[in-house]
C-alpha cells in the first residue's frame, strides 16, 4: 500500500484552513516528485479540535501532526517527507494521545481515516460486508439480531431499535419507509455531522439493512441545511452506492430494492422529533402529532415508518458484521455499545469523544478530556443532554453514563452534548438560555408548552435582572411538573429538565438572585455594578485597553474607573482583568 | 422589480412531480434571489394549485427563510450552549451595538444580516462566528472589530 498523508478536512477542520494545507500538501509532493510514493487523502473530521490535524504514515509508521498551519507545511514535507525525520517541533503532544487512548471507537473508527467520497476506501476498511451477509438472511434474523444487542436510539429517547423495526416490520402494507433523522438540532451536539462528514457509507449501509429489515423500498436522509459539507458528501456517497449496486434495484443481485433520497431541513429544531420531521418531509409546517398510531404504524404519508438517528444506523454494520453478544460485550449492564459525546465548555481537550456506556463522567471529563482547561477554576457543573437534559453538579460525577443512571438524576442521555462548566457560569443564566432555546423553537400546537414555558422563561428573566421573589421558586417547581406531565412531544415534556435540575442542585444560586441581588459568576449583567475594586486593581490598565467603547478612563500609576454613561456592560473589562479587580 | 419569470417557472417546474415539494421548491427559490418574494409566493401558488396562505404558513414556521432581502454578509452569530459558556451572548450584543442593527435586521449601508443560530457545531472554538461560509473561532470583541474591518475594506 502506498505511503498515506491524511489531512483531517470536516467542517471544523476546513474552518481552521485545512483547504489551504491540502493545496500546499499537494504542490509540494508534485515540486518534490512524490506524488507516485504518497496518497494525499482529504478525510473528515477526527474529533479533536487542534486547527488542522496532518498524519504521514509511512510504511505502517504513523505520525501525527497538530495545530498545522499553511506556512509550517513546507517544514513537514522538507523533513518528514524527504529526510524521513518527522519536524518534530509539530508533532502532537501528550494531550492528543490521553484524547485517543481513553476512548472505544466503534461509530467513529473512520472519521479522519479514509477519504469520505471514496466508496473503494470504505470497502477497503470492510465496507458493505455487512450488507453483503444480511441480504441473504430472512429480516426476521435480522431484526432479532439487533434486538439481542441491546442498541437503543441515541437520538435522544433511547428507544429498543430492534422493537422499533420489529413493530414496522409486522405491520402489512405495500409500501413502508425508512427515514434516518440528521437533523441534528441540540445546540452544542455535531457528532452526526462528523459521521456524515467522514463517513458517509457506513449511515448508508446501516439504512439499506433496516430498509431490508423493515421491508421497505424507500428511504430519506432528513438532513439539517446548515450542514452543506454532509449534504455534499452524502450526495457523492449515493450516487457512488448506486453505481456500485448498493443501492436501486435487485441489490447485490437479490429481489431487494431500495431508493435513497436526501431532504433539507429547514431550520426548525422540533423536526428532531418524528412526527414533526416526517411532517416536514411531507412538505407541511413541522407540527408533532399524538402518539399512537406511531410512524411505525401510520407514518410518512400515512405508511409504516421507522425513523432512526445517524449514530444509532452507523451501529448497524458494526452489530451485523461482529454479531449482537460483540455489541453487547461493550458496555453497563443497562446500557450497551458506545456513545459519542461532544465535549465542550472549559475543558482542555474539546471535540468528539466515543465512549463505552457506563463510563463515569468524571472518567469523561478527566480521561479524553483532560481536566479542565484552566488550573485556576474549579469544576461546577456538567451539562448532558442540551435543552432536554440537566445540569449536574460535581456531587454526582461519579454516575455511570447509561440511561437508567442519567435519568436517575434528572439529566437524560440525550443526543450527546456535554458541557463542562466551572464558577464563571450562572445556572440560572443556564436555566434560561435552555428555555429561550426552547421557547424560539416551540411549534406553538399545545398550550402547555406554548405558553407555560414562556411563562417560565419571564419568571427566569425577572431573576436574572434582579426582580425575583421567594415564590417564583415555588411557581416554577409547579410549571416544570405541569409542562412535563403534559406536553404534546418531546420537545415540550424535556424542556423544564434544565430549569428543574438547576433548582435541584443549585438551588442556593437562585436564592443568592432572589434575595441578595448577586449573582457570583458575573453572568447576569444587570446585577454587575461595573466598578473598579480599589484594593485589588493593580492599575496596569488592561481594562482600559480592552474596553472598546472607551468607557474606562485610567493613567499610569491610577486606579482605573468605568464610566458607566459610556459602557455598554460587554464585559470585555471583566475578561481582561487578571486580578477580578471588577465588580 | 419583478422576477425573472422563466427562471422561477424552471425551478417550480423542476420539482412538481416530487413528494412534499414545497419546502424544496422554496429553498431553491431562496437560493435564487436571497429571500422569498411575494410575487414568488404567487407564482408557486397558481402553479401549485395551492393558496398562498399554506405557502406562508410554511415560510414563516421555518428559520431558514426570509421574506425582506439580506444584507451583503450575512453574520451568523452561534449562541449553542459551549458558545453561551464562553460568552457568545456578549459577542451578538456587541455586534448588534456596533453595527447599530437589530437581530435579523440589515446595516443600513446594507452590509451586514446579523442573525443568532442555534448551533454552528464549532463548539471547540467557541464562542464562535460564521459570516456568510467562513467561520471564525475564539471570538473576543477586539477579534470582531477586526473582523468587521476586514469586510468593510473588502467592500469599501
Amino acid at each position: 500500500m502506498k505511503n498515506r498523508i491524511l489531512v483531517c478536512a470536516g467542517t471544523s477542520g476546513l474552518s481552521a484552513g485545512a483547504g489551504e494545507v491540502i493545496e500546499i500538501f499537494k504542490s509540494e509532493l508534485k515540486r518534490l516528485n512524490l506524488r507516485g510514493k504518497f496518497n494525499l487523502v482529504k478525510t473528515g473530521d477526527r474529533g479533536l479540535f487542534r486547527d488542522v490535524l496532518v498524519d504521514i504514515i509511512t510504511d505502517g509508521k504513523r505520525v501525527t501532526y497538530e495545530h498545522v498551519k499553511p506556512a509550517d507545511v513546507k517544514k513537514i514535507t522538507e523533513s518528514h517527507l524527504v529526510k524521513n525525520t518527522p519536524a518534530a517541533a509539530l508533532t502532537a503532544g501528550k494531550s492528543y494521545e490521553e484524547f485517543f487512548a481513553n476512548q472505544t471507537r466503534v461509530v467513529l473508527k473512520n472519521c479522519g481515516e479514509i477519504d469520505p467520497e471514496n466508496i473503494d476506501e470504505y470497502i477497503g476498511t470492510g465496507g458493505f460486508e455487512a450488507l453483503k451477509k444480511a441480504i441473504p438472511l430472512p429480516p426476521e434474523k435480522i431484526i432479532d439480531e439487533i434486538k439481542k444487542s441491546g442498541l437503543r436510539g441515541r437520538g435522544g429517547a433511547g428507544f429498543s431499535t430492534g422493537l422499533k423495526w420489529e413493530f414496522c416490520h409486522k405491520e402489512k402494507s405495500g409500501v413502508k419507509y425508512m427515514v434516518c433523522n440528521a437533523d441534528e438540532g441540540d445546540p452544542g451536539a455535531f457528532m452526526d455531522r462528523s459521521i456524515l462528514e467522514g463517513d458517509p457509507q457506513s449511515v448508508i449501509e446501516g439504512m439499506i439493512i433496516a430498509g431490508y429489515a423493515i421491508g421497505a423500498n424507500e428511504g430519506y436522509i432528513y438532513c439539517r441545511a446548515e450542514y452543506p459539507l454532509a449534504i455534499e458528501r452524502l450526495n457523492k456517497a449515493l450516487k457512488q452506492a448506486e453505481e456500485r449496486g448498493f443501492l436501486g434495484n435487485n441489490i447485490l443481485k437479490s429481489d431487494f430494492s431500495f431508493k435513497l433520497s436526501i431532504k433539507k431541513g429547514a431550520g426548525a429544531f422540533v423536526c428532531g422529533e418524528e412526527t414533526a420531521l416526517l411532517a416536514s418531509i411531507e412538505g407541511k409546517r413541522g407540527t408533532p402529532k399524538p402518539r399512537p398510531p406511531f410512524p411505525a404504524q401510520k407514518g410518512l404519508w400515512g405508511k409504516p415508518t421507522v425513523i432512526n438517528n445517524v449514530e444509532t444506523l452507523a451501529n448497524i454494520p458494526h452489530i451485523i458484521n461482529n454479531g449482537a453478544d460483540w455489541f453487547s460485550a461493550i458496555g453497563s449492564a443497562e446500557s450497551k455499545g458506545t456513545k459519542v459525546f461532544a465535549l465542550a465548555g472549559k475543558v482542555r481537550n474539546t471535540g468528539l469523544v466515543e465512549i463505552p456506556m457506563g463510563t463515569t463522567i468524571k472518567n469523561l471529563i478527566y480521561g479524553p478530556g483532560g481536566g479542565l482547561k484552566s488550573k485556576r477554576s474549579k469544576l461546577k457543573a456538567v451539562q448532558i443532554g442540551g435543552p432536554s437534559g440537566g445540569c449536574l453538579p460535581e456531587t454526582l460525577l461519579s454516575t455511570p453514563i447509561d440511561y437508567k443512571a442519567l435519568a436517575k438524576t434528572g439529566a437524560i442521555m440525550g443526543s450527546g452534548g456535554f458541557i463542562v462548566m466551572d464558577e464563571k457560569t450562572c445556572m440560572v443564566d443556564i436555566a434560561k438560555f435552555f428555555l429561550g432555546f426552547t421557547v424560539a423553537e416551540s411549534c406553538g400546537k399545545c398550550v402547555p408548552c406554548r405558553i407555560g414555558l414562556k411563562r417560565m422563561y419571564e419568571v427566569l428573566d425577572k431573576i436574572t435582572k434582579g426582580r425575583g421573589e421567594t415564590r417564583d421558586l415555588d411557581f416554577l417547581k409547579e410549571m416544570c411538573e405541569t409542562i412535563k406531565s403534559t406536553a404534546l412531544c418531546g420537545l415540550g415534556n424535556t424542556a423544564p429538565n434544565p430549569v428543574l435540575t438547576t433548582l435541584k442542585y443549585f438551588r442556593r444560586e437562585y436564592e443568592e438572585h432572589i434575595n441578595n441581588r448577586v449573582c457570583d459568576a458575573n453572568t447576569c449583567v444587570e446585577l454587575v455594578k461595573f466598578e473598579v475594586i480599589e484594593e485589588k486593581c493593580v492599575k496596569c490598565g488592561k481594562c482600559s485597553t480592552s474596553c472598546p467603547v472607551g468607557a474606562i478612563e485610567w493613567e499610569k500609576g491610577r486606579t482605573a474607573e468605568i464610566n458607566k454613561e459610556k459602557c455598554i456592560k460587554c464585559m470585555a473589562c471583566f475578561a481582561a482583568c487578571d486580578f477580578k479587580a471588577i465588580k | 422589480m419583478n422576477i425573472d419569470i422563466e427562471k422561477a417557472e424552471k425551478i417550480i417546474k423542476k420539482h412538481a412531480a416530487e413528494k412534499g415539494a414545497l419546502i424544496p421548491l422554496l429553498q431553491d427559490m431562496q437560493t435564487e434571489y436571497g429571500y422569498i418574494r411575494a410575487d414568488a409566493v404567487k407564482l408557486i401558488a397558481e402553479k401549485l394549485d395551492i393558496p398562498s396562505v399554506e405557502i406562508y404558513e410554511v415560510i414563516t414556521f421555518y428559520a431558514q427563510f426570509r421574506t425582506e432581502p439580506p444584507g451583503k454578509h450575512t453574520i451568523k452569530v452561534c449562541q449553542g450552549t459551549a458558545c453561551h459558556v464562553m460568552g457568545g451572548k456578549q459577542i451578538l450584543n456587541y455586534i448588534l451595538t456596533t453595527l447599530k442593527v437589530k437581530e435579523n435586521g440589515t446595516t443600513t449601508d446594507g452590509l451586514f444580516s446579523p442573525e443568532r443560530v442555534a448551533c454552528l457545531g464549532c463548539c471547540g472554538m467557541a464562542p464562535a462566528i460564521m459570516i456568510d461560509n467562513d467561520f471564525y473561532g475564539n471570538c473576543t470583541i477586539q477579534k470582531v472589530d477586526e473582523i468587521l474591518d476586514g469586510y468593510r475594506k473588502k467592500t469599501g
